[in-house]
């Protein structure tokens, strides 16, 4: 084996840079805002008390970028880990409607005053609507999960997810409760507070560790299940911890943050080839990448003049949509060869 | 390393059933140390579903052992260093590097976060020539053609250097001289003293290469034999419905398949 190739090396010097990027987004993310700060005011005004602009930076701006970075890392590596599973680059969680699913979930609690918006039992709910569909696009997908069955059963799974929304909405108890629910199926990062950050983080956190677990499950499946059994991968846990790890984070995201979509569809293309395509060596990359687009976009709608903020979720959708096409005019021979 | 000939994977009373179907049917096989064994049959005879009983991917009725040890009670790891398998189809499904792929075959070896050791890399070295494979060990495998890839596939089933090799239609969509190619690998490999088994439909490569040729049909094994005592023309012509010539050469006898029955 040649170790002195290109690929050894650029792997390594992306990862570290993609590392310097969040950070730099996480300080650009605090400057901010209808009042913009410098680097030093808002570091200053992190670590000791500079009147407004502390309560700005701390309990305004903090939460949002904290989310941002987790909620992006969360989705690149839900989407990787989907990806490394199913062995298939077009797996995202959103495909098949596991934000809408979470989505459904936790808006029927808060529209029926079972929970207010803070209580534990949102995101929950989020993580059970997530676990279902997963769920199901895992089973339905099965043992071949051959690429048109993967996308049909997603194709349904998110109608289904629709369906669920429209009837939470059609059945809401008052015309305020409909609109607020709307609002937050776009997806946002605005106004949330710590207590959001604490809410969600700890559900985050555990998948990441439940994704990152089957690393080396994910190498070996390239090369099918009975192979990657045979290489002593426990392919059955796998899946169930997958499904797991992606409920988990989806549902606790989209609980505090509403419905984002496509992160983890972007952040593990971008950066793939760079690992030489390694579905293990993809995991930190896909969250790092995944981390910075969040990022970027809730900056970037913060920068955006618009009389209202332009919502999050449609700000990744609109990017995300587009480069799903691409991706799909790109893998059009497999998807054609998959139909025979 | 074992003695030649020396039982290493031992399956007995092996039964697959699918709805009303038997897929395989009591059936007992057993793989030696230094013997390269051909699995042959037609379509649907159920040498896929034994192949991965004997891997051990599948749960079945009866049993498998090796080296006396029951695979139901190996650490799946274990059973992986032990018995490497090489599924049909040879799928790659991202464009990694050949050598990426072939060293897959050490997974078994690896806990989940050790690097490669001098070891590994040594029976990667050793799989990469095995198969000369090494002219392309870093190119991608999707810019590779058929045989290239079937030989990469087998590198990798090779760098696991298990005691058990199982391999599933390796030569099938060759083109006849990488088929040649393989079967004299494979031949090699289990005269160095691994258990080989291939399921082989071409009844010619199998009496050329094969140690010992076994049959199935319908769900059993029908034939276990030497190839000139498992290959009668009266056999193939029950079973595969062709009528084959045999053929003194060189080589050895050879068959050719004349017409369908």
């Amino acid at each position: 084996m040649k170790s002195d190739s290109r690929g050894d090396i650029q792997g390594p010097v992306l990862t570290a840079t993609l590392a310097i990027l969040v950070a730099v987004l996480f300080v650009l993310s605090l400057m901010t805002g209808p009042a913009s700060f410098s680097p030093r005011t808002v570091i200053a005004a992190l670590f000791s008390d500079q009147g407004v602009a502390s309560i700005i930076v701390r309990d305004i701006r903090l939460p949002r970028t904290l989310l941002a970075m987790l909620i992006g890392a969360t989705f690149g590596l839900a989407g990787a880990s989907l990806q490394g599973l199913l062995r298939n680059p077009l797996a995202e969680p959103s495909l098949f409607g596991a934000p809408q699913a979470a989505a459904a979930a936790a808006a029927a609690i808060m529209a029926f005053g079972l929970a207010n918006a803070l209580s534990l039992a949102v995101p929950l709910a989020g993580i059970a609507g997530a676990l279902l569909s997963v769920g199901a696009l895992v089973a339905i997908a099965g043992r071949r999960a051959s690429l048109t069955v993967t996308l049909l059963a997603g194709l349904a799974l998110a109608s289904l997810a629709g369906a669920a929304i429209a009837l939470i909405l059609n059945l809401a108890p008052n015309p305020y409760i409909a609109l607020e629910i709307a609002f937050w199926l776009l997806g946002s990062l605005r106004d949330r507070s710590m207590e959001h950050v604490w809410l969600a983080a700890p559900f985050m956190i555990v998948s990441w560790f439940v994704l990152a677990y089957n690393a080396k499950a994910f190498r070996a499946l390239t090369l099918g299940e009975d192979a990657a059994a045979s290489l002593g991968v426990n392919v059955e846990r796998t899946r169930v911890l997958v499904v797991i790890g992606v409920a988990l984070g989806v549902g606790a995201a989209v609980s505090v943050a509403g419905a984002i979509s496509f992160v983890g569809l972007v952040a593990p293309h971008l950066v793939r080839r760079f690992y030489g395509s390694d579905p293990a060596r993809v995991l930190l990359p896909a969250s790092l990448a995944g981390a910075a687009l969040l990022m970027a976009a809730d900056i970037a709608v913060r920068l955006i003049p618009a009389v209202i903020e332009i919502k999050i979720g449609v700000v990744t959708a609109l990017i995300g949509v587009p480069f799903f096409l691409a991706m799909i005019f790109h893998e059009r021979r497999a998807l054609e060869d998959s139909t025979q | 390393m074992k003695p030649n000939n020396a039982p290493r994977l031992v399956s007995s009373g092996i039964t697959v059933v699918r709805g009303s179907r038997r897929i395989v049917d009591n059936a007992d096989l057993t793989l030696n140390a230094g013997e390269f064994t051909i699995l042959a049959g037609p379509n649907g005879a159920g040498k896929t579903t034994l192949a991965r009983a004997m891997a051990g991917v599948m749960r079945t009725e009866g049993s498998t052992a090796f080296d006396g040890v029951s695979l139901r009670h190996m650490q799946p790891r274990a059973r992986a260093r032990a018995i490497s398998y090489l599924p049909q189809g040879h799928e790659f499904h991202w464009p990694m590097r050949v050598d990426s792929i072939v060293a897959l075959g050490r997974e078994p070896h690896a806990d989940p976060f050790s690097q490669t050791s001098i070891k590994d890399r040594i029976a990667i070295e050793r799989a990469i020539e095995a198969t000369a494979v090494g002219e392309f060990s870093s190119r991608l495998i999707t810019t590779l053609s058929g045989g290239e890839r079937a030989r990469v596939a087998i590198a990798r089933a090779l760098a696991t250097e298990a005691s058990v090799l199982i391999a599933d239609e390796p030569t099938t969509s060759l083109d006849e001289r990488h088929q040649l190619i393989v079967m004299d690998l494979l031949q090699r490999i289990a005269h160095g003293g691994t258990a080989v088994l291939a399921i082989i439909h071409d009844l010619a490569l199998a009496m050329r290469f094969a140690d010992r040729v076994v049959i199935m049909n319908e769900g059993r094994i029908v034939a276990n034999d030497s190839p000139q005592l498992a290959l009668t023309p009266d056999r193939i012509a029950e079973i595969f419905g062709i009528s084959v010539n045999r053929v003194e050469t060189p080589d050895g006898p050879l068959l050719l398949p004349s017409r369908a029955l």
